[in-house]
Formats: C-alpha cells, structure tokens, sequence
C-alpha cells in the first residue's frame, strides 16, 4: 500500500469480433478484465489458479485459462469468450448438442467446456472419444461426470461434418 | 485407456402398473438451457448492482487459537476501505434448533461459524472482513489488520479428539451419550439402535465378518465458489443475492443468526454452480449483510478456492466397524455397527442418516448401530450427496463381498437373498412402503456388463476385477409453493422456490405439462425470491422433482377445474358435463364441442378473467426412498497401484425417471464423483492442523479423462407417495461406487483395500503386506 500504484495498461484488443480497448491494472487478469470490466461474466471463475478450465477463453486461436493472463498480455490479440461463440439469434453446434445431449447440470463449468470443445473441432473434427477426454481434461465438471459432455462433442462433429463424410464419421463413432 | 461408447439411452426397466404419459418420460431441452449454453445464465458471483462494493474475509492461520487482539486502525484508515467488521459486530445467536432439512445445527454454531469471536476453532475461520472499493483494495486491506493469537493444541482426528485428556474443541459443550449429559467433551453426540439380539445370533451364525474402514473425508468439489452480495436497506430490511440450495432456509439461517425477523429477508436465488449438499448453510451472506449495514453499499463476497477447501463443509471423513454373521444359507442373521465421523468444529456430522442407510439395503434381524458425532478442529462438515451414507455402507457393503467370497455366493444372489423389501423393517424402525431394491440388484443382473467377460489385462503387470455394491438413501419430503399463472395464449408461467441445480425446472415443468396436456415448453418456470413464492424447502435430500413437482401437479390440477368452469360458461352447460383429457376439454352433454387447452386460454378474459392457482404441499417422507446397484470393471497396475475404472453400470430406482437424461445425468455424476473418493480424493492435513491440498491440483477429481462412460439402467419401481411415482435420485448415486471399486481391487489383487482413498501408495503397501517381508 506504501508504493505508488502503477500506471493503468492501456489495452487494445479483438475481441469477439471487435476492436475492445481498456485501461486495466497491472495486476489484473484476462479474467477479471472479462468479467469486472468487460461485463462479460460468461467466463467464469473455478479456482483462479489454472486448474478447473471454467475461465477458458481462445486467445488468437489458442485455448487458456483467462484467470493467468495477465490483462496487458492481451495488448493486441484476438480473444474469443462465450458471449462470441454464437450466431445471432441462434446456437453454435456444439451449444445445440449440450442442449440436446443434457451435457450440463449446473452449467458453471459448460463456458469453459464449449470454448475448449469448440478448438478441438476446429483442428481435429473428426476426433475421437478418447482424443476428447484428452482435449478436455484441462476442463472440471463435478455435475456430470463427463459421459453426456464427451457424447455432445462427438454429435456435434456429425452436425458439423460436410454432408459427405458424415457417414464416415458415424460408422467411426459407433465402432 | 479402454474406450467404451455405451447405448445412447439408459437401458429402461419398469416395473409394475404403468400410467400413460405424454411429456413425463420424454428429453426436453431445458428451459435455461439457452442462457446457460450462451453464458447469460447470471449465477451468484455475476451480480452487479449500483454502488456495489467489494469485500474479503481474513481467516485464521491456525487450527485452534485463542484471538487474543484485533486491530482494525490501519485498515480502517486506508484509501478506498468503507468497513471493516470482527465478531464483535455479530449479534449474539439464541440457542436454537436449525433445522434446514439435509443438515442440523444450533443457531449458535452457525453465527460462530461465519466468524469466530473468542477464538479459532478450524484453519480459515473467519476473523475480520473487509468491503473497500474494489477486491484488490479490500484484499490489501486485510493485510492491515493485525490479529494476536493465542494458539491452543489442536485435534484433527477421531482418535485425538477422542483421546483420554484430549484438548477440547470447545471448552463449553454439553454432549449426550445415548440421552446422557456428558460434558468437557468432543463427542457431541453418540446415538444407538437395536433391535433384536445380535450377540445371541452371532453366537449361532454359520460365517462372521468384520472389518474397520477408514473414510476420508471428501468435498463436493462444486465449480463454483460460495458467494454472496447483500444489501441492508436503510429501512432495516436486507436483501441477499447468493447461490444456494434453499432461499428459504438460508433466509431462517439468517434470521437466526442476524437476529431480524425472516419476513425482513429477502434471498434471491442466483443460478447455482453446484452444491450437493455444501451450499445448504450459511457462509458469507451474515458477513456481507453487516458490512452492507455499515457501509451504506451493497457488498459482494467470492470465496478463493483455497477457502472453499479450508472453511466450508466437506462431508465427513470416519471411522467404520461392521460386523455381519449369516446363517448356513446366506442370510444374515445379525449385524453391528459402530460409526464415528468427524464432524468438523461443531456437531452435526450427519450421523443419523448413517445409521438409517447402514444396513438399509439388507433384512437384519439383530442389529446394533452406534453412532457417534466427534468434534475435531477442522471446518465445520455438510451434507455431501446422500450425507452420511457412503461411509457407513462403504464399510456393510465390502464386508457383505467378504462374506460373498468367504461362503462361495454370487454377490447378486447373496442381495437378491437378502434384499429389503415393501414390508421389512429398516433396522432404525420404520417399515419400508414399496421400494426398488430387489429390482436394481435384478437389473445389474441382467445386465450386458454383468454377463460380458472381464477381459485379459493388458499387460502382465495388470491385473483386471469386477466389483458390485448396493447403496440407498431415504431422502426427504417436506415443504413445497408452485404457483401457475395462464397467459392468454396458452403457455403457462410456473413459479417455483426451488433451486435449480441440475435440471429441474424442467422436471418440474414437465410435470404441470403433464397434467395440463401441454407441451413442455410451454409451461414457463422461473425460482424466484424468498418474498415471491410460498415457503419451499431446500433443493436437497432428492427432494425437488418429487416434493416441488408434487405442488407443481396440486397447481397445475387446480388449473385444469378453474377452466372446466370456464369451459361450462363458454358452453352454457353444467361444469360437471365438461371432461378435461389430453390437453382437450370436451362438453358430454354435447356433440362436438371441445377446445383444447390453448384455446380455451384465449377465453378466460370473456369468462372471468385470468387463472392463477398455488400448489402448496408438506409431504411426509420420501416414500421409501431411491436404491441402487453398481457394477465396476477394473484394472490395477501392480507396479504402480494406479487404477483404471474398464467398465462401470449403474442401477437406480428413480420410481417414475420425469426427464431421463437428467436422472442418467445425475446417476452417471454421482457415479464419478464416488470415483474420485474411492481412488483420489481426500483432505491432507498436516500436523499443524491445516490441509495441505487445498487446490483442484492436488485435490483430485476425477477429470474425463480419467473415467470412461457411465452406463446406466433407469429402474421404476413407482413411489406411492406421488402421484407419477417419481423417487428422488439425486443422491444414492454415490453410495455404491467406493465398495464396488473396494470389491473389485479385491478381486483383482486378494487384498481388501479398508481405507479411502485407495490411491496407489495404499494399493502398493497392501500389495507389499500380501507378498510378505
Ligand atoms: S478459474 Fe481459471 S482455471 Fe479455474
Ligand atoms: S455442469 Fe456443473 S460443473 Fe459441469
């Protein structure tokens, strides 16, 4: 409380979509940027030491745990939250197919599932159970135990799959 | 690791007379779902409010500590702090009762709980709180106040808090053993059932076992910390936005504790992220209400994590002796137990629960059940899913496998033998109605599981078993408020004050739908404030889709007379011509004359005006309550004693399953979470009285990649006490998972792991023991 307090980071970023600019205290992390500043509550907060996967955001196409970054580290990126994830007016596949599937309880940790679960797609759309658990094992559910999550991701594979391998990828699910 | 996609739905085996349904049975997309998919879903730590303000709690270091000074001056000088509160701002509590439906406690328990006063009695007990201008200039602030304690020895097992001369948790309590006063104690409570005479039938039995298992004590591990945002209104009323189970019982806890009359509270319900059972007290919520008073602001509280660990209820670890004796035959002929658990720094460890589901799933005809609730310095426990039972019956459940093993009996035959059913007595006295134990012990049988083969192992070095175990809970009935307002155009708003946890907005919903011959999406739910519904108990004790769905019937059934009335005006016929099914209500004294539901709703305002019913119900008991039966695969590494769970089925009666994927839903969670303290989970707590993985690293649940997929199989044996037939489920889920893995450890290996968790030093020293030095 002795020191000085430090100069603001003025910020400016992408995010979902915009251009965002911010001052922020040094100290601040991309989480509480989102949330206290932002208004973009979201993205939520577990345990704000990297270990539930409930703050999970895309930064420039990589998957992180917004509570550890650090809000000036965000100067100049492209962040991607929750409330960026779908359409106007409706849902992203993978959004549909927790609905459908019942893969959330609580829904406290389903932000963080969604934005992990949607960079796996991304890269790997055809991935399968076990590269799924894998993929999301950074992310903590105590509600479901995982078992409707894994099978909302694997549906929304098919969903998403160009109409032709669509068939490919249901023999390759249920084998 | 064995990927094992299961049958997209559970398998479904019914029992019994069957009623028609329409929408009970069917998948509806939950009616928060969008919110919650889209992040919109406002829960607890989301608020925002004008001139809101932020606050932290400082907590004690030490287990036990006598606060010998507290000096607020610095801190309440510093820039940008508005309060600062100690337990000297607490108002002191009247002894009383709090009975809040899945946990007991005394109102002056409570409030010291929230925030010491004289001294410490757990690591993380709060000391001072702070609201400032933001979080940052409050959590500086606390490093400002300076606290003297004075530390005192600690107790932070049974077996130190019951020593000879141990030091006292508190100094002033008064226990009871079997009814007698006992004091200068920290056994806070020690109850006994009989009945029968065990000794004389152990005398004669045929085979006896007993074993002792230790149980760690677990935390529901909700993603979501505790919090709370308080307002104390200038006119003295206060209101509370905070993510709990139960509005109602929070705003008694608060009442209590405050010391303001209940109708001065208003709770408002935030969306919930988790609870099973731990978000039933009272925590922050006094703290942010009295920093409010002081500072004119509303003040908003978030638990760290760190804190979530070290200050709020965990269910209990303990101490379990079972003993069982059987006959030439296989039936049992009697059986003792001797249950302690540690409650944390006040009572109330949820011991009478254990010793009703001890030996619930098994004719005793002798039994001995004692019980004892010890005080130890750590945080105070809660309810954790089915509270108190899977310790008990972790320890019936792998002395039944050892007696299975002992006498050469399949493990199915030995329950199907041995089974309670409609009609027995549960060893604590009441007689169950009909119940669905036999039928969750026929349906594992019956099982794909249960007739595939365990497998090789996949290398030499591993070793494969397979495990089975029963579990109950008897769950609770008691109060519930639905109110139904018809819209004009057909849909219905359903107003409920129940928290919604998991789901159950639309298995309530569903319900009134049911009755109305609507859709499910048409009947609108929202929970409500604590001033804008009747008084509803808590979400917990597996009671809100059978209890609040009840009352949602009750409303929804008063609807459906209200518009026969209106139909009878519509037609100018007598009410009692007008016959109401399907959704359709059709005049019998004419010829073609109906309206649907949807059409007779744009009548109302020519015929009266609108309909608006209450439900309002206080419903004794569960009805019998829910069991279940599981089936695990698995495989032991012998040179690491790592676990891996192949293949796990899990059997429950859900009575009438409203909307299944949220029943399989909470089979297949409760299922994992009873992974994760069978093989990780526990408090590590060090000499110094403070637990030493207080993080979601080194508490380990279970993450997905560490579980496969939770097959499960919906029984529905109906539950007489609902109109549907509907059991709660939420909670026998975690029963049976830490005996099955016990027992199929024990299959695999020859040795019977007896304490949880069975992490792999545990399963490589009883590897070494069986090898011999
Ligand atoms: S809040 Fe960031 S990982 Fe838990
Ligand atoms: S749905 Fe509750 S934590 Fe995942």
């Amino acid at each position: 409380m002795t020191q000085a307090p430090l100069p603001k980071a003025h910020v400016r970023c992408q995010l979902n979509g915009q251009p965002v600019e911010f001052l922020a205290d040094q100290h601040m992390s991309l989480l509480e940027v989102l949330r206290e500043v932002l208004d973009l509550t979201g993205t939520k907060e577990g345990c704000n030491d990297g270990n539930c996967g409930a703050c999970t955001v895309s930064m420039d196409g990589r998957i992180v745990d917004s509570c550890l970054v650090l809000a000036p580290e965000v100067d100049g990126r492209t962040i991607e939250t929750i409330e960026g994830m779908a359409p106007p007016g409706g849902l992203h596949p993978l959004q549909r197919s927790f609905l459908e599937e019942a893969a959330l309880q609580c829904g406290i940790c389903t932000p963080g599932f969604l934005i992990s679960a949607k960079a796996l797609l991304e890269r790997e759309p055809d991935a399968d159970e076990h590269r799924i658990r894998h993929w999301l094992a950074g992310n903590l559910c105590r509600c479901t135990g995982y078992d409707k999550i894994v099978r909302a991701v694997l549906r929304a594979e098919t969903a998403m799959a160009p109409k032709a391998a669509a068939g490919r990828t249901r023999r390759k699910k249920s084998a | 690791m064995t990927s094992k996609t299961g049958s997209k739905k559970s398998e479904s085996k019914k029992t019994g007379a069957e009623r028609k349904f329409r929408v009970v049975g069917t998948r509806p997309i939950r009616h928060d779902g969008w919110d919650k998919v889209l992040g919109r879903a406002v829960f607890g730590a989301d608020i925002k409010l004008p001139g809101l303000v932020h606050g932290a709690v400082l907590r004690s270091p030490y287990a036990h500590a006598r606060i010998v000074k507290i000096d607020l001056s610095k801190a309440e000088a510093a820039p940008g702090v508005l309060a600062v509160m100690t337990g000297a701002d607490m108002p002191i509590a009247a002894s009383k009762v709090l009975d809040l439906g899945e946990e007991v406690t005394n109102a002056v328990f409570a409030s010291d709980r929230v925030m010491a006063r004289t001294k410490a009695v757990y690591k993380g007990h709060p000391v001072a709180a702070v609201a400032a201008v933001d979080h940052n200039v409050a959590l500086e602030a606390l490093r400002l106040i300076e606290v003297s304690y004075e530390v005192l020895p600690h107790v932070v097992t049974i077996e130190q808090a019951m020593a000879p001369g141990a030091p006292l948790v508190h100094d002033d309590l008064v226990g009871s053993d079997i009814g007698e006063r006992v004091e200068h104690t920290n056994v806070a409570d020690h109850i006994r059932y009989e009945v029968g005479d065990p000794e004389a039938a152990f005398a004669e039995a045929a085979t006896i076992v007993e074993l002792e298992c230790r149980v760690s004590r677990a935390h529901q591990g909700y993603i979501e910390p505790q919090n709370a945002t308080a307002l104390w209104h200038q006119d003295g009323k206060l209101t509370v936005w905070t993510s709990t189970q139960g509005s109602f019982s929070q705003r008694n806890s608060l009442s209590s504790v405050l010391m303001m009359p209940a109708s001065s509270i208003k709770v408002v319900p935030m969306e919930i992220g988790g609870g099973f059972g731990g978000k039933i007290g009272i925590y922050l919520e006094p703290l942010a209400a009295i920093l409010s008073r002081k500072c004119g602001h509303p003040v908003k509280l978030v638990m760290e994590r760190r804190d979530v660990f070290d200050a709020t209820g965990p269910g209990p670890g303990g101490i379990i002796r079972v003993k069982m004796g059987v006959d030439a035959h296989g039936v049992i002929t009697a059986a003792t137990a001797d249950i302690r658990y540690g409650a944390g720094a006040y009572p109330g460890a949820s011991i009478n629960p254990a010793a009703v589901c001890v030996f619930a799933c098994y004719r005793v005809p002798n039994a001995r059940i004692d019980a004892y609730d010890v005080v130890i310095n750590l945080s105070k426990t809660a309810a954790y899913r089915a509270p108190g039972s899977p310790q008990a019956s972790f320890a019936t459940e792998t002395v039944v496998d050892e007696i299975c093993r002992r006498i050469g009996m399949d493990p199915a035959e030995f329950r199907l033998l041995n089974a309670t059913r409609g009609g027995d007595r549960r060893t604590d006295g009441p007689t169950f109605p009909r119940i669905g134990n036999v039928e969750t012990v026929e349906a594992i049988r019956g099982s794909a599981h249960y007739r595939a083969k365990l497998g090789r192992a996949s290398s030499p070095t591993k070793k494969r078993g397979r495990g089975m175990a029963s579990g109950y809970w008897q769950g609770i009935g008691n109060k519930s408020t639905v109110t139904i307002n018809v819209n004009n155009d057909g849909v219905v708003s359903l107003i409920e004050g129940s928290a919604d946890i998991g789901g159950t907005r639309t298995s309530i919903a569903m319900q009134a739908a049911e009755i109305l011959g609507i859709a499910a999406e048409d009947v609108h739910p929202a929970v409500v404030d604590t001033d804008s519904i009747g008084y509803t108990d808590l979400t917990a004790g597996s009671r809100t889709t059978y209890a609040t769905g009840a009352a949602a019937i009750q409303a929804a059934e008063q609807v459906v007379e209200e518009m026969k009335k209106r139909a009878a005006l519509v037609w100018e016929t007598d009410e009692a011509n007008v016959r109401f099914a399907d959704g359709v209500f059709t005049n019998g004294a004419a010829k073609n004359q109906h309206l649907t539901f949807k059409e007779l709703c744009g009548k109302l305002d020519t015929t009266g005006g609108h309909v608006s019913t209450t439900g309002v119900v206080n419903i004794r008991g569960s009805g019998g309550g829910s069991f279940a039966t599981h089936l695990v695969d698995v495989e032991v590494d012998t040179d690491t004693g790592k676990v891996e769970i192949l293949r796990y089925t899990a059997a429950q009666d859900a009575g009438k399953a409203v909307h299944p994927a949220y029943v399989e839903g909470q089979m297949e969670g409760g299922a994992v979470q009873g992974i994760g303290w069978a093989l990780n989970e526990e408090y590590v707590v060090g000499d110094d009285g403070v637990m030493q993985n207080a993080t979601f690293l080194d508490y380990r649940m279970p993450t997905s990649l560490d579980v496969p997929m939770i097959d499960t199989i919906i029984v529905e044996v109906p539950n007489e006490r609902h109109p549907f037939g509907v059991r709660g489920i939420g909670e026998t889920c975690i029963v049976p998972p830490m005996p099955a893995i016990s027992n199929a450890l024990r299959d695999a290996l020859g040795v019977r792991l007896t304490e949880l968790p069975m992490k792999p030093g545990r399963i490589m020293a009883a590897l070494q023991a069986q090898a011999g030095p």
